[in-house]
Order: structure tokens, then C-alpha cells, then sequence
């Protein structure tokens, strides 16, 4: 069965049929060419796909096209101003956070999304370990120490095992 | 001839970052292609056995359904030496998994859908799919992988180890791991009267292309394999899969028609080749001042019944340390499974996990340092063959790693440190080494553009290694321009040859054959032309010269590592807050990227030693733990600090640039330094990887039990 579906992808709209078995990523990828996000195993458990939807980091290859009718989506390509990137990008270039390339647009998407989750003040599962450091001028924002971006990042798999130049690179765009 | 290094040694950004981070740097399957259509494979459902009976009707019906592809009608190909890639040729089955059809279809869903409704049956047979050390199949290869002998005896060991005053007798395990690049497998294929045009993620597309043209009987210069950017791929796309012979089967049922192929994730599991788990007996006899007298290193391993992947594990023990007596052995088994192969540093990745554990124990038992004792052990010449080392710094590494890591300080007693938290602490030590490959046959072609602008071209691999940036420096260099000046092109068989990115061999290979190009083109340029461009430009292609010092030295590169360890004595998790290697691999032609190959290595080892694992039933002679969330690699949080340190090394014997290959030796050592740490922090010895938490689970009474399991 086929449906009809806007999606406004880095900003711009797109109006397209999909089969409603069709997974946001395969709508981005097979349908709108965007090659940004990946597909490394098509069911959540590597993070390659992951784009921004609604503002929040998500995997794309775990949501149904069909139920995101009138979203909006950013992809790591729609994180650069053209040639212009993003400081996160540049940062990953800067410290040579990947290797092959493949899980790259999915790492720095959830980067910057969890940036934004640490300012809004989300607690991570390491976080409670280090309730004393919540202080005063920081209020409920976790400090952002290696342990914490290692535990929000993993759920980006990098086989070519480039975490330790990883956590550098965004702890730099988070002025640490 | 040896080239000046400016370009070369420097800290160089990869040329195509900001492509990769943006997502704009096309792998294989994102080829652009109009129309295309899409293909999934069907795997048998037996282990061993024939196939009875084949029901593709309800498949056929379903709408938007292009072909079916069965042994019934499958394309016949000419037979190759892998037997593996012959699928569909017959109605046997070889292993679990195996491909018995594909369906190709308008859209991917349609596809998979329809599969689902593909009926075969089977009538089994009896399957033999688990090593063992009396396994009754087992026997000598003729050779194995990298064209070592099998085996290779000096002395006399079993007497020089009877008489030796402390002794090591153990046997190690390593698993089954898969390579697991985060790119799966992927194809597009599209068969037209004009030829075969394959987009594929490849380690080595000429080889790729004669394959695919001996299978399909196809004139070689009518088949194109570009593979400009690879997702990674640690051995496992050096050679062609069945999946690339799928996706040319249903391109050619549908000629015209792009179709693109990607592997599910969990199919990569039998389709694509893994690390065979190997079972080693380590004998080390010693003098009680610590000189090694007698050396055993008898190693039993899987193969395949379609074809023979004999991985080379005990070839390291024959270049690390004197012994006067000493024997290395190889033993493979063909089982009912899919065949092992190639995976970064085949041989030394696990056979350096027992050695080099072993090695620990002898130090324990003797009641030595284990950094002295490796000292102790150092030869002049490589023990075995007898030839001087180009350069070997194998000590300096120790030493440098242990000033830098703090050795000093180490009290050796088992389960004597804690943190605040009561978790033990403990520290570990390893050596690792690598050959300096090269393999004959690459050329490169220069050309002066006519506006001083250069590009070179071989049809080279950058799998996320960086040799993309890599031989660029080395071509600025042979070329004394800057870098800027000078436009890189790989991965197409449009390309001059060049050899597959493996053995660590490519900027050897790939290098030698650049520079060698550069400096006829300069020769030329300054002979016919007075040093002034042609209007046209000028164009030289060479290839890779032979290596005058190649049978006169022993070419290695060697390293140090170095593990902490944290351990929670309840639970038995173990953390690992730091890792630090130095290496001595020669010229290092990109400071950054270098780094990353080998802290990547380091990283890969990690996940080695803790996490990686894949659990056969054989029951189903299946891996059953065959997706990401089962099948567990190292995440960010598993990673603590890795440090990477080079050791400064001038060798003008290995290439013109002086370097040796990186991308394999960081995975060497690296699970031995984390399995002694375990062992300084437990007092639990662990043979048998990886180091799950149930193997540490021990009473806290006990401390120096052995486990087995």
C-alpha cells in the first residue's frame, strides 16, 4: 500500500509516495538521494542512520516513513551551510574522529543533538554517579566530563575504532 | 632510492573529510544510478543437505516481482577456485546460510516480502561444524595463508623442554569474530550489452573484476569495478563474496537494469568470511635466568569444505625471540560452515594472544619482569631464516612504553592493588609485530597537466586507512611540489593496476610504484623537454620496481603494549581506563592519520579481548548472536584513554619512503596486554577469549585458579 507523505528534509519540502513498509531512512536514501545518514544494520543497533527528527536525535532506520508525515528532518549534510560546516564537523576532521567515513554523519548528528540534551538538563546513565558535581551555577546542566560523553555517544558503533579521537572533538565544540 | 620527506611525516587532515562528514562521499551502494531495482538473497535453512523441492510461484505473483533466481535457472558459471562463490550451481548444500535463490523486485520492500514466499525443501544431512583438538578430520596444509610453511622445526624441542628448569605447557582459545564493518557488503551491478559496470565497497577492484569475468566468462576489459570510498572493511572485501555473484546473476536477468544489492546485516555473518577460532598449545622452556630454551606453538583450526582458509597463527612465534630448539605447527579441519579468511593481521592477531600470554606466565613462573624478560629473549637475527633485520626495535619500544606508562612503579603481586571503590587494579604488558609485505604487480600513472598541476592515478584502496592523503604526500614528495599540487585518483579499474589493500601492503606497493613513476616522468621531463611543461602535458606510468634488499633482510615492524585494568571483584566486569602502544613501523607518512590506524587497531583489540564473540550452535551449524546488538564491538563507553606513540625509525632497506605498513600491527598484543592486566588484577588467568565475566567469577580465596572453559 502506498501513501502520501511531506517530509521537509534540511530545509527543504518534499512531497513523495512511499509504501507505508518504507522506513524513514530508505525514504531519505532510495527515495530523495540523500546519502547523509547510513544504513549499517537496519535495526537500530549501530546509530549510521541517525538524523535529527522533530529536533531530537533518532534512528531513521526504526521509524515507518508513513508516520512522519509533515516532519521535519536534519541531516548531517544539512548540518553544513554548503561548504560551510558546522563547527562539529570541523572539529571531526580537526581530530581525525573517523576513519572509513560510514558511521560519520550519524556521529556527529547525534553529537550535536546531545549537546542539546545535556543543556536541557537530560541526565545520562552515568550521571547519577556524579550527582555532586550538578553545582550550583550549573544548576541541573550534567557536567560534561569524558565519561559522559563516552556513555551518550554509544550508541554510535565506530568499527574502525576511532572513540578515543571522538570524545576530544566534541568535547572541544562543547568549550571544554 | 630513498625520497626526501616534506609532505611525508606531516600531520595531514584526510582529503576527504569534509565529504565524510557531511555525508556527501558516495559508497557503493549510493553509486547514482537511474531506475534502479533491488535484489535480496535467500539462505538455506540446513546445514548440510539437497534441496527437494523449489516453490517460487506465490513469490512470482506478487506485483512488481522482476525475476526469481533458484539453482533451477540461476546463470552456470565457469568454475573458479573458491568454491564458495559457486552458488547455485546444484541442488547441494555446503553450509547454514548458504545462498539457494534471490529475488529481484521493482523496490527493496517488495523484495524482501516476496522472498519471504520463496518454499524450498530439504532433504538434511548429517553435519560437522565444531573444532576440536582430536577432531579426526584434521591435517597439514600444504601451506598456509601469507605462503608460510605449515611447519618448522629446530632442534629438538620435546628434550629441551623435558630438561628445561621452569616450564609453560598451556593450551589458549581465541572465538569466532566477524569483521563487521559498519558498511555492509554492498553491490550495484548493471548488465548491459556494452559490459558489466559493478559499484562494490572493495579492497582490491582488479581483482574483483577478474574474478567476476572468470565466473561470468567475460573479457576482463569489459567489466568496471569502481570502489572510490569503502565503509570499512578489515580483510573482509579483499576477496569477492557470493553476494557479489548474487548481485551479477540478478543483474544479468535483468539486463539494462541497475540493481542494487545490500547484505542485511545479519547475513554478513555467513556471507562474508570471518576469523576462524583457533585452539594453541604454547610451550615455553626456560633457564632459570630467564633465556628461553625450548619453543612450541601447535596450532588447530577451522576451514570449510568449499575451500581452504588456512590462517597463519604460529608464524609470529618464529621471529619474536631465541630459542635454540623451538617448533611451530599448523593443523585445519574442513567443517560444514561458511570458510574463515582474511582478518586484520590474520595469523599474528591470534596467534600473539598466546604467545605473548604465555610469555607473561613464563615471567610469573621464573618471577620476572615480563618487560626483562622479553629483553632477555631479544635475538640478533631472525631466528628462523637467519637473515639480519632491516630494523628491529622491539626493545626500544618496551622500554619507551614502559618509562612513558609508568612500569617502574609496578608491584607484580596478583590482586594487590584496589581503587576507592574496592574494584582491582592491575597492569599489563605485550609485544607485537608485523611483516612488511609487498606485492608485485602495481603500476601508477603521473601526468604533468599543462598547468603544473599533477595527477596521479592507481587504482588503490582507502578503506578509511587514509591512503588517500597518504599517497598524496608520497607523490608531493617523489615530485618535490607541495601537496596541493598534486590530484590523487583510486579505487576503479579504470585505473592502473594496483594490488588489494592487505597484509598492510599498500603503501609499500602502491608508494614504491608512484615514486617510481615520478622520478621516470622528472627524468623525462628534464631530458626531452629542459625541465619545461609540454603544452600537452606529460604522462609516464611505472611500475612497481623490485626491491634489491628484499631477500637480504627480515622486514618487520614491532611495537609494545600496554594495558590497565579495572576490576569489580562481585560482578567480574572489567574496564579498561587506559591502553598505550609504542610502535616502531618506520617512516610514518601521515603523523594524524597514522595515529588513528593504529589506536583503531589498539581499539579493535580491545573489543577482541572483552566483547567479541560469535557463538555457533551446532545444533544449526549457525552463529546465532548475528546482528550488533548480539554480536557485541566495542562501543565509546568500552574505550578509555589510548595512547599512540611512535618510536623513530630510519629503515632504507623497506621502500623509498622508509615506512612500514600500520593498518594491521595495532590489533596485534593487544588482547594479551589486557589478559595479563586481568591476570595482575584477579589472579585469574584467562586462556580463552574473550574475557567474559563469568570466566572471573571466582572466590576471592582462590586466588591463581586457571580457567579453561
Amino acid at each position: 500500500m502506498d501513501a502520501e507523505i511531506t517530509l521537509r528534509v534540511d530545509g527543504t519540502e518534499h512531497r513523495l509516495t512511499v509504501d507505508t513498509r518504507t522506513t524513514l531512512l530508505d525514504a531519505l536514501r532510495e527515495r530523495l538521494g540523500n546519502t547523509s545518514p547510513k544504513k549499517g544494520c537496519d535495526h537500530g543497533q549501530c546509530g549510521a542512520c541517525t538524523v535529527l527528527l522533530e529536533g531530537r536525535r533518532a534512528n531513521s532506520c526504526l521509524t515507518l516513513a508513513v508516520a512522519y508525515d509533515g516532519a521535519e528532518l536534519v541531516t548531517a549534510a544539512g548540518l553544513a551551510d554548503g561548504a560551510e560546516l558546522h563547527p562539529m564537523q570541523r572539529a571531526f576532521i580537526e581530530h581525525d574522529a573517523f576513519q572509513c567515513g560510514y558511521c560519520t554523519p550519524g556521529q556527529i548528528v547525534s553529537a550535536v543533538a546531545m549537546l542539546d540534551e545535556v543543556a536541557a538538563g537530560w541526565p545520562s546513565e552515568v550521571t547519577a554517579e556524579r550527582g555532586a558535581e550538578i553545582t550550583a551555577e550549573r544548576g541541573t546542566e550534567p557536567l560534561l566530563d569524558d565519561d559522559e560523553i563516552r556513555e551518550r555517544m554509544s550508541g554510535n558503533l565506530c568499527r574502525c575504532g576511532a572513540y578515543a579521537n571522538i570524545v576530544p572533538a566534541i568535547a572541544e565544540v562543547a568549550g571544554r | 632510492m630513498t625520497i626526501t620527506a616534506r609532505a611525508i611525516g606531516r600531520l595531514m587532515d584526510r582529503l576527504d573529510g569534509p565529504d565524510k562528514v557531511r555525508g556527501l562521499a558516495r559508497y557503493a551502494f549510493e553509486a547514482p544510478v537511474e531506475h534502479p531495482a533491488y535484489l535480496y538473497g535467500l539462505q538455506s535453512t540446513v546445514a548440510v543437505g539437497r534441496i527437494t523441492a523449489i516453490d517460487t510461484r506465490a513469490a512470482t505473483a506478487v506485483p512488481g516481482v522482476l525475476a526469481v533466481l533458484t539453482c533451477r535457472d540461476a546463470p552456470r558459471l565457469r568454475p573458479v577456485g573458491d568454491g564458495e562463490l559457486m552458488i547455485l550451481q546444484s541442488d547441494r548444500v555446503a553450509f547454514r546460510g548458504q545462498f539457494v535463490g534471490g529475488v529481484v523486485a521493482e523496490t527493496s520492500e517488495v523484495a524482501r516480502a516476496a522472498a519471504a514466499l520463496v518454499r524450498f525443501e530439504y532433504e538434511p544431512g548429517p553435519h560437522d561444524v565444531e573444532l576440536r583438538v582430536d577432531h579426526p578430520g584434521l591435517y597439514a596444509p600444504e601451506q598456509v595463508n601469507g605462503y608460510f610453511e605449515t611447519d618448522s622445526v629446530r632442534g629438538d624441542v620435546a628434550a629441551a623442554f623435558a630438561g628445561a628448569p621452569v616450564r609453560v605447557d598451556e593450551t589458549y582459545r581465541t572465538a569466532w569474530y566477524n569483521h563487521n564493518p559498519i558498511e555492509p557488503h554492498t553491490t550495484v551491478a548493471t548488465w548491459t550489452d556494452d559490459g558489466l559496470f559493478l559499484h562494490i565497497g572493495s579492497q582490491n577492484v582488479h581483482g574483483a573484476r577478474q574474478s567476476v569475468a572468470e565466473l561470468f566468462d567475460l573479457d576482463p576489459g569489459r567489466v568496471r569495478v569502481s570502489s572510490p570510498h569503502v565503509g570499512g572493511a578489515f580483510g573482509s572485501k579483499i576477496r569477492p563474496h557470493p553476494d557479489l555473484v548474487l548481485a551479477v546473476m540478478a543483474a544479468r536477468t535483468v539486463p539494462g537494469r541497475p540493481v542494487r544489492f545490500a547484505l542485511p546485516r545479519q547475513q554478513m555473518f555467513t556471507q562474508t568470511g570471518y576469523r576462524t577460532p583457533t585452539i594453541q598449545r604454547v610451550r615455553l622452556g626456560a633457564a632459570a635466568d630467564g633465556r628461553i630454551l625450548a619453543f612450541g606453538h601447535d596450532v588447530v583450526e577451522q576451514t570449510s569444505k568449499l575451500k581452504e582458509f588456512a590462517e597463519q597463527t604460529a608464524t609470529p612465534g618464529r621471529v619474536m625471540y631465541v630459542a635454540a630448539n623451538r617448533r611451530t605447527t599448523h593443523r585445519v579441519t574442513r567443517l560444514d560452515l561458511p570458510s574463515p579468511d582474511i582478518m586484520r593481521a590474520p595469523g599474528e592477531t591470534p596467534g600473539m594472544f598466546a604467545l605473548e600470554s604465555a610469555m607473561d606466565e613464563l615471567a610469573v613462573a621464573l618471577g620476572r619482569d615480563p618487560v626483562e624478560l622479553r629483553v632477555t629473549n631479544e635475538p640478533d637475527v631472525d631466528p628462523e631464516s637467519g637473515r639480519p633485520f632491516s630494523t628491529r626495535n622491539l626493545v626500544g619500544c618496551l622500554r619507551e612504553g614502559a618509562r612513558r606508562f609508568g612500569w617502574a612503579e609496578r608491584d607484580p603481586t596478583p590482586r594487590s592493588r584496589r581503587d576507592g571503590a574496592g574494584w582491582l587494579l592491575g597492569t599489563g604488558v605485550a609485544a607485537c609485530m608485523y611483516p612488511v609485505y609487498r606485492m608485485p604487480g602495481s603500476e601508477a600513472m603521473v601526468r604533468l597537466e599543462p598547468d603544473g598541476r599533477y595527477v596521479v592515478a592507481i587504482a588503490a584502496a582507502d578503506l578509511g586507512t587514509g591512503s588517500r592523503t597518504a599517497l598524496t604526500q608520497i607523490a608531493a614528495d617523489a615530485l618535490a611540489v607541495p601537496a596541493d599540487r598534486v590530484e590523487l585518483r583510486l579505487g576503479d579499474t579504470t585505473l592502473p593496476m594496483a594490488t588489494g589493500a592487505g597484509g598492510s601492503s599498500g603503501i609499500t606497493s602502491w608508494g614504491s610504484a608512484i615514486v617510481e613513476a615520478a622520478a621516470r616522468l622528472k627524468l623525462r621531463l628534464e631530458s626531452e623537454y629542459a625541465g619545461r611543461t609540454p603544452p600537452g602535458g606529460l604522462e609516464v606510468t611505472a611500475a612497481m620496481p623490485e626491491n634489491p634488499y628484499q631477500q637480504r633482510f627480515a622486514m618487520y615492524s614491532f611495537g609494545a603494549q600496554f594495558a590497565e585494568v579495572r576490576v569489580c571483584p562481585e560482578t567480574g566486569e572489567v574496564r579498561v581506563p587506559r591502553l598505550l602502544g609504542v610502535f616502531a613501523a618506520g617512516q610514518i607518512i601521515n603523523a594524524k592519520t597514522g595515529r588513528s590506524q593504529l589506536l583503531g587497531g589498539m581499539t579493535m583489540g580491545l573489543s577482541m579481548a572483552l566483547h567479541e564473540e560469535s557463538r555457533l550452535d551446532p545444533r544449526l551449524g549457525e552463529v546465532v548472536n548475528h546482528d550488533l546488538a548480539e554480536y557485541h564491538i566495542a562501543t565509546n563507553a568500552d574505550v578509555g584513554s589510548v595512547e599512540v606513540h611512535f618510536l623513530s625509525e630510519h629503515d632504507p632497506y623497506v621502500n623509498p619512503m622508509g615506512s612500514k605498513g600500520i593498518g594491521e600491527l595495532g590489533i596485534v598484543g593487544t588482547a594479551a596486554a589486557i589478559a595479563n592486566a586481568v591476570h595482575h588484577a584477579t589472579g585469574v588467568r584467562v586462556r580463552h577469549l574473550p574475557i567474559t565475566l563469568d570466566k572471573l567469577l571466582v572466590p576471592e580465596s582462590a586466588p591463581g585458579v586457571d580457567v579453561h572453559h
